[in-house]
């Protein structure tokens, strides 16, 4: 075992149903991560690699196995201790976005501020910074439907990254996106690795997009296929 | 907590703000509840106090004594005998807490001035009246003792007989034919308005019981009524009771027979109305609050698709970390607020809605604190009750398939 690893998963099987109609997602997974890794999970669909992502995500629990995040037991812990670890710790990016709709940018980025109970002063200002980080001061005031997909995905790296989070968990985020906008937000991700020291966690089918991260985790039938890391550029 | 609990009023205002037409469509039911039942307990208590007012103002502790057996509809008056002038007589002098007596005889008679004529009740009495009815003479002057024993052709008139037949100038001096004999005006009497029954106090005459008698009822001893006023301070119960053996021994009604005549005390009538209305202001009220409670049902379907429609924004907040207290708090305080909110237009309404209908209706406005206050908080109320299960719906999914869903 790593010891130095910021995640360790040992043995993770996830199950969904039961008896005959029991569906086996994932078959016993091992996966260190360290600090600071940029990591893309590729994989065919059925593979497991969201449902790891939902488990590193801390947003479900594992059926068995071992899942150290910062030397927490995140196996043992109940589904709103899961929560308050998402809360403090994780960042989530999606592939639909997921904003709230005729709220303004500002106000969707201050969302996760609002759950940690931030002053007003220091939210709107946590939030703005945030905006600035991905390149939309400005647009603070727009809703939702007044961004491109490009800006929108921004807004939403914003939201994710304003709590100043260890990890950012990202699924498909290029997915909804044309390749020049999908480019940007991967040089989005990998400045916020590089300079902030943020770990990322993304699932993606586009090798082009997984030749941005350090390692590639390659997910078939449930477990971990190939693991390849690659030097820095 | 303060914190969390302003955060989520905050993120319930939010909420509300972005369905600004539809959170005022389904708060309508909670509007309308609340206003009509303000505005039906509000107007019976103007009801209450404009009947007690009313009733105030024919005399204090004042008793009315009728042939027959009951007040009220089916009143059995037949073959019970009317009063004589020697009964006034006879209690005034054998009952020492009575400040005056007054007899009446009346009939609903043509008054016919100069080329105007108009219907009015027209009644024989006393100056006792004066005293027993709280009458205030507003100009010329009471009926003098010899007119009263002679019976003279002189008449006082109310505030709206002379509205109708004398619109300008001064009646006093001048003639009014009544029936069919001519009356000469000496007095004026001042304005009491509407009685309690709704029928107009002022629209009366007044003239000598001997002249009613002999020239209108054709019958020179009978009276119909009595009027019996209470010296200060005085309890109305014994009196009644004193009047009553009196009046049995005077018409010589044996041990187990009925009285054949009843005495009233307005007090009592006045009790007697003001608690009819307010079992009908209770009753309003009640079928009031049942839409109350209808309008708290349409706020529950609305929070029920509320939560159904926002399941994605309800899985990025647990996906964020919102808790499931939070999420349930928030949805919660939401519907509080919306119906809370409902409550206070509420208010606003029935205050309009009053101010319109007691002007109307002419009747006092009475604002009451406690039914506004009571709406309020009944308001709030249904927003936990019927905001409860919705909220709790939200606070238990699953972020994933939350997140997921289209």
């Amino acid at each position: 075992m790593n010891d130095g690893a910021l995640i360790s998963l040992r043995g993770i099987t996830k199950t969904y149903g039961q008896g005959a109609a029991a569906f086996q997602a994932l078959k016993g997974v091992d996966l260190d991560i360290p600090q600071g890794q940029f990591v893309a999970i590729m994989g065919p669909s059925g593979s497991g690699k969201s449902t790891a992502l939902n488990i590193l995500g801390c947003l479900d629990g594992p059926t068995s196995g071992a899942f150290r995040f910062k030397d927490i037991a995140v196996e043992t812990l109940s589904r709103n201790q899961r929560a308050l670890l998402r809360r403090h710790y994780l960042g989530f990016v999606f592939q639909g976005f997921n904003l709230l709709s005729r709220t303004s940018a500002q106000e969707n980025v201050e969302l996760p501020l609002l759950y940690r109970g931030a002053e007003t002063t220091q939210r709107h200002a946590a939030a703005c910074e945030a905006l600035a980080q991905v390149g939309l001061t400005g647009w603070e005031r727009h809703t939702p439907a007044e961004l491109s997909g490009g800006q929108q995905q921004r807004v939403a790296i914003a939201r994710a990254i304003v709590t100043r989070p260890l990890v950012l968990l990202a699924d498909e985020p290029t997915g909804n996106l044309d390749s020049q906008r999908g480019h940007e937000i991967m040089d989005l991700l990998v400045s916020l690795n590089r300079e902030q020291g943020i770990t990322v966690i993304m699932v993606t089918h586009e090798p082009e997009m997984a030749h941005y991260a350090d390692r590639v985790v390659k997910f078939v039938d449930g477990l971990v296929a190939s693991d390849e890391s690659k030097e820095r550029t | 907590m303060t914190q969390m609990l302003l955060n989520a009023l905050l993120l319930a205002l939010r909420a509300i703000r972005r369905n600004l037409m539809r959170s005022f469509l389904t708060v309508l039911g909670v509007v309308i509840g609340v206003a009509a039942v303000i505005t039906m307990v509000t107007l019976g208590n103007g009801a209450t106090r404009m009947v007690s007012d009313q009733i105030s103002s024919l005399g204090s502790n004042l008793l009315i004594l009728r042939p027959g057996q009951r007040l009220g509809p089916g009143r059995d008056s037949a073959g019970a005998a009317n009063f004589k002038l020697a009964d006034v007589e006879a209690i005034k002098a054998q009952i020492p807490a009575l400040k005056a007596v007054a007899p009446v005889v009346g009939s609903s008679v043509t008054l016919v001035a100069g080329n105007q004529n108009w219907q009015s009740q027209v009644s024989g009495t006393s100056n006792a009246y004066f005293v027993a009815g709280n009458w205030q003479i507003a100009s010329g002057r009471q009926f003098e003792e010899d007119e009263e024993a002679a019976g003279k052709a002189v008449c006082i008139i109310g505030a709206t007989v002379k509205k109708q037949l004398f619109p300008r100038g001064s009646p006093i001096g001048d003639e009014i034919r009544v029936k069919n004999f001519t009356c000469e005006i000496i007095g004026v009497l001042q304005g009491k308005g509407q009685g309690a029954m709704g029928q107009d106090q002022d629209d009366v005459v007044l003239m000598p019981i001997r002249t009613a008698q002999r020239r209108l009822t054709g019958n020179a001893t009978d009276v119909s009524t009595l009027m019996l006023s209470l010296r200060d301070g005085v309890v109305a119960d014994p009196v009644m009771e004193q009047v009553r053996k009196l009046m049995r021994e005077r018409r010589k009604l044996s041990e187990n027979a009925d009285d054949d005549f009843n005495v009233m005390d307005t007090k009592q009538i006045a009790e007697t109305l003001s608690g009819t209305i307010r079992t009908m202001t209770a009753l309003l009220g009640a079928v009031a609050a049942v839409s109350l409670l209808v309008g708290g049902i349409g706020i529950m379907n609305i929070m029920l698709v509320s939560v159904t429609e926002r399941t994605r924004e309800i899985g990025i907040r647990l996906a964020i970390g919102a808790l499931e207290h939070e999420v349930l708090l928030q949805f919660l305080i939401e519907a509080v607020a919306l119906s809370a909110l409902g409550g206070l237009v509420g208010i606003v309404l029935a205050l309009f809605v009053c101010l319109g209908l007691t002007a109307l209706m002419n009747m006092p406005f009475l604002f009451n604190p406690g039914i506004n206050l009571l709406a309020f908080v009944f308001s709030g109320l249904i927003g936990i009750v019927f905001g409860y299960m919705p909220a709790r719906r939200a606070a238990r999914l699953d972020p994933i398939v939350a997140l997921r869903f289209e």
